[in-house]
């Protein structure tokens, strides 16, 4: 084997100037850069990478096509599987997917296929998005509820396919969480705008403003217009943490500050009209990509100090080392190993402070990771003027209004076949963070695709049984 | 979809608007069974914030809501200038759930402020289902009042109140809701829609009188789908999101000191807002001269 070259660093942002604006921290690479990582690929004939990709993007084939030059050629192979690769490009955790099979990986670092996917759709957009053909007309119609990863990517695939889609987003602008959640500084929206144009190229009609389970039901779809249901309405529910002082003037929802901040632009107040409030000492509860986002939101809206305070160690933060390494970068405080069991206040409701508590682990728990136990004793206080709760979400039940047919696990998320998509009611298909609670773009997309071909087969043939107890079984 | 096709000044700050919204319009009365109480998020304009406001009449025929602001801060002061013909960059809805109304005997609808459009529907509503209705409304001074004639209508007794005496009675809402309690009248259940200072005080009467009491809150909203929890209250000590829960709620469970804490987190900004909003409108001569140069 040649020796391998070392991976490609991708500019960035200084962090000084960085956490001053909510301009993209990560730059891109140029076009020698690009083909410099393409030329790492080893163009395996048995490529493991496409097995970690969730949406099984042909890999080395665009990759090939870059380092060669022939981008239109890039570009086609990218696109062929994945509707929405500038998002990809930016937000998949690829350490966990598509690079962590690459084999280099075993005596080299992996080639960046992230990075390159970015590359190869920023590249289109730039050059004016191209349109690919589509199926003729199956006189089909599928409604897709929820403008999200999942929604955008089964509505894609299905428009393709030559069905007629409605998609149906209760907000004012699509995406889901990569507009209202995911932050300026890491997936510029008119990234987002861009794809979603795409999709509505091949076909898919959207619809905003219009709240299924309000607007519409379930069954009223199913009724008149529409042969299938896919539901893609994510988890948008945020969990709070039941403690006390948690009703207090400036603790926030990490849905409510990041929606404020992203899909709002609060971070332009008073140019556009939404304001936001930022304190001087923020603490932000949880370590999730989630956490991370809010924290340096935080950063970039004034605040003089941001901490995060997470109950279990650095190693099992869920947030993406890449993101967690940014936000130390910046400045953020960490306490890990520590838990709020009280938020402090004024008299008149505002937040002075945290009760913290200092854990320890222990045995795993259902997640496979030590459970952190608090030690007896080790309460202490630490003053902070703001605080956002950022330790999940589950489900909205909106959408399941009048529809007790459409069965749900107890932690709110709808029992679905995995491999179809298919829920316990008929003609009803689920994928994303309904089925799986909070996950990450890429498995959304991923559900998206799989109920999209399971549709496509059913709305050819739906004679075939609808569910099959069997697969229930094997899946639990 | 949201088309504005009358625009009226009920007062001189209060506007209402009758908008283009048939997809909601049909949904606000499923089965002609009146079902007030629901409301819409609007946004007038691309850079605008998503407001709350409640439907205060709906016609299915020509698919349309009637919605009536107060010019209390920028978005409502933005919107006042808007004219028929002009639209809103969306509206969503209905939202919240909508009031059971039922038969209970002799109900007292009291409203406050812009409230009054509110009650409108409601007591209609009430008395369509064979209550006997008596009804207060109240602002600070006659210039305010509005819809007398349309909720004398749909009420057995009405009783109007102003804060400084400029019009019927002089005083807030509660006195003649106090005397008419103190002097035994029947009141089998009060609603009370209005500022929540009002709807505190309005709670606090009836509860040494038994008198079951329900109360639309009206918290601070951003999508009004229940994913953020801006709206939260505290009904009976548990959190609700008043967006998804409510908006009503039995008045004599609501953390009143809560709710009006937490309308008090953006003043500052509300402030700013305004100040810049006056200063576009100066330089741009006027309000509508604004409103053009923004679009």
């Amino acid at each position: 084997m040649a020796k391998v070259e070392p991976r490609n660093e991708m500019p960035r942002q200084d962090p000084k100037v960085r956490i001053r604006n909510f301009d993209e921290v990560a730059l891109g690479y140029s076009h020698e850069q690009a083909i410099a990582e393409a030329s790492r690929c080893l163009q395996c004939k048995k490529p493991t990478c496409i097995a970690g990709c969730p949406v099984q993007v042909r890999i080395p084939e665009f990759i090939l096509c870059l380092s060669e030059g022939d981008m239109w050629g890039a570009v086609d192979a990218l696109k062929d599987k994945n509707n929405l690769p500038a998002i990809c490009g930016r937000v998949c955790p690829q350490e966990t997917q598509c690079e962590e099979t690459c084999v280099l990986r075993k005596k080299y670092e992996p080639v960046a296929i992230g990075r390159l996917e970015r590359y190869v759709a920023d590249w289109e957009m730039g050059q004016g998005v191209k349109t690919p053909p589509r199926a003729a007309s199956t006189g089909k119609s599928v409604a897709v509820i929820g403008a999200g990863p999942a929604g955008l990517t089964c509505a894609g695939d299905l428009a393709k396919m030559g069905h007629a889609v409605t998609l149906f987003e209760s907000l004012h602008a699509p995406g889901g969480v990569l507009m209202y959640g995911i932050p300026e500084f890491r997936l510029p929206k008119s990234v987002v705008h861009a794809e979603v144009e795409y999709v509505q190229s091949l076909g898919a009609e959207l619809r905003f403003n219009s709240v299924i389970g309000k607007l519409h039901t379930v069954d009223e779809l199913l009724d008149n217009e529409y042969d299938a249901v896919f539901l893609g309405t994510g988890a948008g529910l945020p969990r709070w943490m039941k403690i006390p002082g948690e009703n207090f003037n400036a603790v926030y929802s990490a849905n409510e500050f990041l929606t404020r901040t992203n899909l709002m632009r609060a971070y332009l107040f008073p140019d556009w009209d939404t304001p936001v409030m930022i304190r001087p000492r923020v603490a932000v509860v949880g370590a999730g990509n989630v956490a991370m986002d809010s924290a340096r939101s935080a950063l970039r809206l004034g605040a003089d100090e941001v901490h995060i305070v997470y109950r279990r160690a650095r190693d099992q933060a869920p947030a993406r080392l890449e993101e967690l390494e940014n936000a130390e970068e910046e400045g953020i405080i960490f306490h890990w190993l520590t838990n709020p069991v009280e938020i402090l206040g004024t008299e008149r409701g505002w937040v002075t402070g945290m009760r913290l508590q200092k854990q320890e682990l222990g045995e795993p728990d259902s997640s496979g990771r030590p459970r952190p136990v608090p030690i007896p004793g080790s309460e202490y206080e630490m003053d902070v003027d703001m605080v956002v709760v950022a330790i999940g979400t589950r489900p909205n039940p909106m959408v399941f209004t009048d529809q007790p047919d459409l069965v749900r696990t107890r932690s709110g998320t709808v029992v679905a076949n995995e491999d179809t998509g298919r829920t316990k009611k008929p003609r009803v298909w689920a994928g994303g963070d309904i089925v799986t609670g909070a996950a990450t773009v890429i498995s959304a997309m991923g559900a998206g695709k799989r109920s999209a071909a399971d549709i496509d087969a059913y709305l050819k043939d739906s004679d075939q049984p609808w569910w099959v107890e069997l697969e229930l079984d094997q899946q639990s | 979809m949201s088309e504005i096709v009358v625009k009226e000044d009920l007062t001189p700050v209060t506007k209402l608007f009758e908008v283009r919204a048939p997809a909601v319009a049909h949904r606000v009365q499923p089965g002609h069974r009146v079902q007030p109480g629901q409301f819409v998020i609007v946004r007038i304009n691309e850079r605008a914030e998503r407001i709350p406001l409640t439907v205060a009449d709906w016609d299915r025929e020509r698919g349309t809501l009637t919605l009536v602001v107060q010019e209390v801060g920028k978005t409502t002061m933005q919107m006042g200038t808007m004219q028929p013909g002009d639209r809103f960059a969306s509206l969503t809805g209905p939202l919240g759930r909508p009031s059971e109304v039922e038969n209970c005997g002799t109900v007292l609808c009291v409203g406050g402020g812009s409230s009054i459009a509110a009650i409108y529907p409601l007591a209609r509503a009430l008395r369509e289902v064979g209550n006997t209705v008596l009804s207060i409304i109240g602002a600070r001074t006659r210039d305010l009042i509005f819809w007398e004639d349309r909720i004398r209508s749909v009420s057995d007794e009405l009783i109007v109140c102003t804060d400084d005496g400029s019009y019927g009675r002089q005083g807030v809402v509660t006195v003649p809701m106090k005397e008419m309690l103190e002097a035994g009248r029947r009141i089998d259940h009060v609603w009370a829609i209005g500022p929540a200072i009002m709807m505190k005080f309005c709670a606090l009467t009836t509860l040494p009188f038994g008198v079951p009491t329900t109360v639309s809150l009206n918290s601070t909203m951003v999508d009004g789908t229940g994913m953020c929890g801006a709206c939260r209250v505290e009904v009976g000590g548990k959190t609700r999101f008043a967006c998804v829960d409510g908006p009503k709620f039995d008045g004599h469970q609501v953390n009143w000191d809560m709710l009006l804490a937490r309308q008090c987190i953006y003043l500052d900004q509300e402030k700013r807002a305004v100040e810049k909003w006056e200063q576009e409108c100066r330089s741009l001569g006027g309000p509508h001269g604004a409103t053009q140069a923004l679009r």
